[in-house]
């Protein structure tokens, strides 16, 4: 019994020795390593690949943001700023409970199924709100000229990019909203599509953030908005 | 190009590139566990331990070997989460309570990755990358140690021993996991995943105002949560999210690396046992799995049935545009199929056959090509009783690469194959017949069912994924579902050890005529054919309860 035990405490501080000496070697020297070459290689990439309008940082290309005006008194949810174009749905998105001094946002997902009465109320509302706020005289849109991206919320609840086809969809409002002409916003929007990697890898996407900036740039030369 | 054919060439382009990598790989495998050479650091390293690493072990001390170093993995996990509170560089979060910790350190130690916290709320920089990701390299090195063991009880005969459990640990972590996961990850750094250690910290916004950013160590983590088909997230939205997995290459690169080393070992396997067909015939099983089970899911996927995606107009809920519908099933199906759980759309929302075809996935044991090791001995007791119901429609003692199938070897075969259903509908019926366990679902009805269903076959399988919408941060399912993970993990690791002893001592037998010749497309039928039925049978029925009664009814 006596030398069992030993044993026992033996093995186990075998054990502990090799867990302590391993968390040396991959969580401590691993990450410093990788840290150094990425923060030495790809210093805009390892923090966030920060973008800057007129000089301010205004997000990362990587993070999608919303373009709301400010809330209303006596409203619950913000109206769309239909000047710029917007991204999808957030549903899922939700805000810390555990360490409160922070205002993270936090990704997440809506995590309702196919068959959830509320998703289907929130799929129905959202695709009956794209319609209304893109449909501008001489340019209806149709309930099904909308596509899945434009009413569905994403893994992520921070998908930075929207179908080319929501784009398309966005680009006579914003022209309308913008007094620009359609075919030069049309033209925006062609130049930031992001075909498939390869042809094959992944969906043609356009950043929204990306675009909004670039839009700026057209609605007011040099001057931000 | 339509999506449909998109996601069809991204199967084919993944299939071609693991085709070329699995060959060197899997060889350098076969030589780290076969070389008798010791690296300076790896001598230096069993300095420190005080272990000799050149000691053969028999079966039962090596699983001790296995059972320690797991357990100084939890408690020290354990404490780590404990502390949080009063360690430096851990951003002023809370310390983990109690049950929260358990869960969370049985999960990290038992390769699932199940994880009831908000990683980017809960989280410090220390936990994350001194405590979660090193998990992440040793439970994955102790996978494979296992795996190898096992070959190593079919290769040797008369001897009973299957090599030392820190050599083989020690060799996994230093000159295999590390060496591909820092190369991993400057590869994702370069296209976009973060690799800082900034605090919470304030960046502007478009529409004016800011947002708080959380920094970390992400590259070096992901990279490693797929590699060792772990799956934990840095951040709740997972592989989701885009500083996780920012393009659509990494989408496809991040699939690759969890299919990368069990794709690999059927080689070692083949090498090591003296006949690389016979890798094959295993290899050849797990790809028609996996690819049927994409091709189910990409099927279900674009035709987008249920109310809601049918309103929508595609299945899109819960998925990113920039990887699509075909990306996201890709990745869906690898994940469940391997023991990652990583999740780079949100599992809940597909369709309600989808749902249950990642369940399914995980039922099957996850050995096509499962987890790090795990899927190979998986497969390899899969193996054992394919051939088994061969010797009996024959009436022949069967034999299994010169090893004979004894009432032994059987026995522990289908105590391995019995532990974990036992396992998932045990405590799922539990949590269905208690009164407050209910009270976490998000959804209701059949979609209700299939929360708890699927949060406790991916924990007891080790996979870590889940129908996100079940509320698991409560004692009840903190406390079951650490228990599932750790007995999920470690007594199916008891019985391929003691039989990996037991096929290790015996003389082989010559082959002759009459022998099942395993490395044969007929026995690869025959073996696929044994897990569809077995595992699918045993869990039918809590099947058609969840995900078939909503996918049926949509």
């Amino acid at each position: 019994m006596n030398t069992s035990l030993t044993n026992a405490a033996r093995l186990f501080t075998a054990g502990l020795r090799a867990l302590l000496v391993l968390t040396v070697v991959t969580g401590i020297v691993y990450p410093l390593v990788v840290t150094g070459v990425a923060q030495g290689l790809f210093p805009g990439k390892a923090n966030g690949s920060e973008i800057k309008a007129d000089g301010k940082v205004v997000g990362s290309s990587l993070i999608g943001q919303s373009y709301n005006l400010p809330l209303k008194e006596g409203r619950e949810t913000p109206e769309p700023d239909l000047r710029w174009f917007q991204g999808r749905p957030a549903n899922g998105l939700g805000t810390n409970t555990v360490n409160t001094r922070y205002e993270l946002i936090l990704s997440g997902a809506t995590n309702r199924s196919a068959d959830d009465p509320e998703l289907l109320q929130w799929v129905q509302d959202a695709k009956a709100a794209v319609v209304r706020d893109n449909s501008v005289p001489g340019h209806p849109v149709r309930p099904e000229d909308v596509p899945a991206d434009a009413v569905t919320s994403s893994g992520s609840g921070l998908d930075p990019d929207i179908s080319p086809r929501y784009a398309d969809l966005q680009v006579h409002r914003v022209a309308a909203k913008n007094g620009l002409p359609a075919e030069r916003v049309q033209e925006l929007v062609d130049e930031h599509t992001t075909p498939r990697t390869l042809g094959f890898i992944g969906e043609p996407r356009v950043n929204v953030l990306e675009l909004n900036i670039a839009l700026v740039e057209l609605v007011a030369p040099g001057a931000g908005h | 190009m339509s999506p449909v054919l998109a996601g069809v060439l991204q199967l084919l382009a993944l299939t071609a590139a693991l085709a070329l990598a699995h060959v060197p790989l899997g060889n350098y495998l076969a030589r780290v566990y076969s070389s008798p050479k010791h690296l300076r650091i790896e001598k230096w390293i069993y300095k420190s331990i005080g272990a000799d690493p050149d000691t053969e072990m028999r079966w039962p001390a090596y699983l001790r070997g296995v059972l320690a170093f797991s357990l100084a993995g939890v408690l020290f996990l354990y404490l780590l989460q404990r502390l949080q509170g009063v360690l430096p560089g851990s951003l002023g979060f809370a310390s983990i309570d109690p049950d929260q910790a358990f869960n969370t350190a049985a999960s990290f130690v038992a390769n699932t990755n199940w994880q009831s916290y908000y990683g980017e709320q809960a989280m410090g920089h220390v936990v994350q990358t001194a405590g979660l990701a090193v998990q992440n390299f040793v439970s994955a090195a102790v996978g494979i140690a296992v795996a190898v063991a096992l070959v190593r009880g079919f290769a040797r005969s008369r001897t009973g021993e299957l090599g030392n459990f820190w050599a083989d640990l020690v060799r996994g972590v230093v000159r295999v996991l590390v060496p591909i996961a820092a190369v991993g990850a400057v590869i994702l750094v370069a296209c976009g995943v973060i690799q800082n250690f900034s605090g919470i910290h304030e960046v502007g916004q478009f529409m004016g105002g800011t947002q708080e950013w959380n920094g970390g160590a992400v590259a070096s983590q992901e990279v490693i949560k797929e590699l060792g088909t772990n799956g934990g997230g840095y951040f709740n939205a997972n592989s989701a999210h885009p500083f996780e997995n920012p393009t659509p290459f990494t989408n496809l690169f991040e699939i690759f690396l969890i299919l990368l080393i069990p794709v690999a070992l059927t080689r070692t396997f083949g090498i090591m046992t003296g006949s690389v067909r016979q890798g094959y015939a295993i290899l050849g099983t797990m790809a028609a799995i996996w690819a049927g089970f994409v091709a189910l899911m990409m099927w279900t996927e674009f035709a987008h049935h249920g109310p809601a995606l049918q309103a929508a107009g595609g299945a899109m809920e819960g998925k990113e545009l920039r990887f699509g519908i075909g990306g996201s099933s890709l990745f869906a199906v690898t994940t469940t199929l391997t023991s990652t759980g990583a999740v780079d759309s949100f599992h809940s929302s597909y369709t309600g056959l989808g749902g249950g075809i990642t369940m399914l996935g995980m039922m099957l044991g996850e050995i096509a090509p499962g987890g790090v090791g795990s899927g190979l001995y998986g497969m390899l007791v899969m193996a054992v009783v394919a051939v088994f119901i061969a010797g009996l429609m024959v009436g022949r003692t069967p034999e299994y690469l010169g090893k004979k199938i004894g009432t032994r070897e059987i026995k522990f075969a289908a105590c391995y194959i019995l532990i974990t259903p036992a396992l998932v509908l045990v405590f799922t019926a539990a949590a269905m017949a208690l009164p407050t366990p209910g009270d976490s679902m998000t959804n209701s009805g059949a979609h209700g069912f299939s929360e708890i269903l699927y949060a406790y076959t991916s924990a007891s399988n080790n996979n870590g994924s889940a129908f996100a919408g079940l509320n698991a941060d409560t004692q009840w399912f903190n406390s079951t579902l650490g228990l599932a993970m750790l007995l999920g993990r470690f007594v199916p690791m008891v019985f391929v050890l003691a039989l990996a002893g037991s096929l290790a001592r015996q003389q082989p037998v010559p082959a002759t005529a009459g022998t099942l010749r395993t490395e044969k497309p007929l026995f690869a039928g025959l073996l696929a054919g044994a897990v569809l039925i077995i595992t699918g049978l045993t869990y039918f029925p809590a099947l058609a309860l969840g995900p078939l009664a909503e996918g049926l009814a949509a």
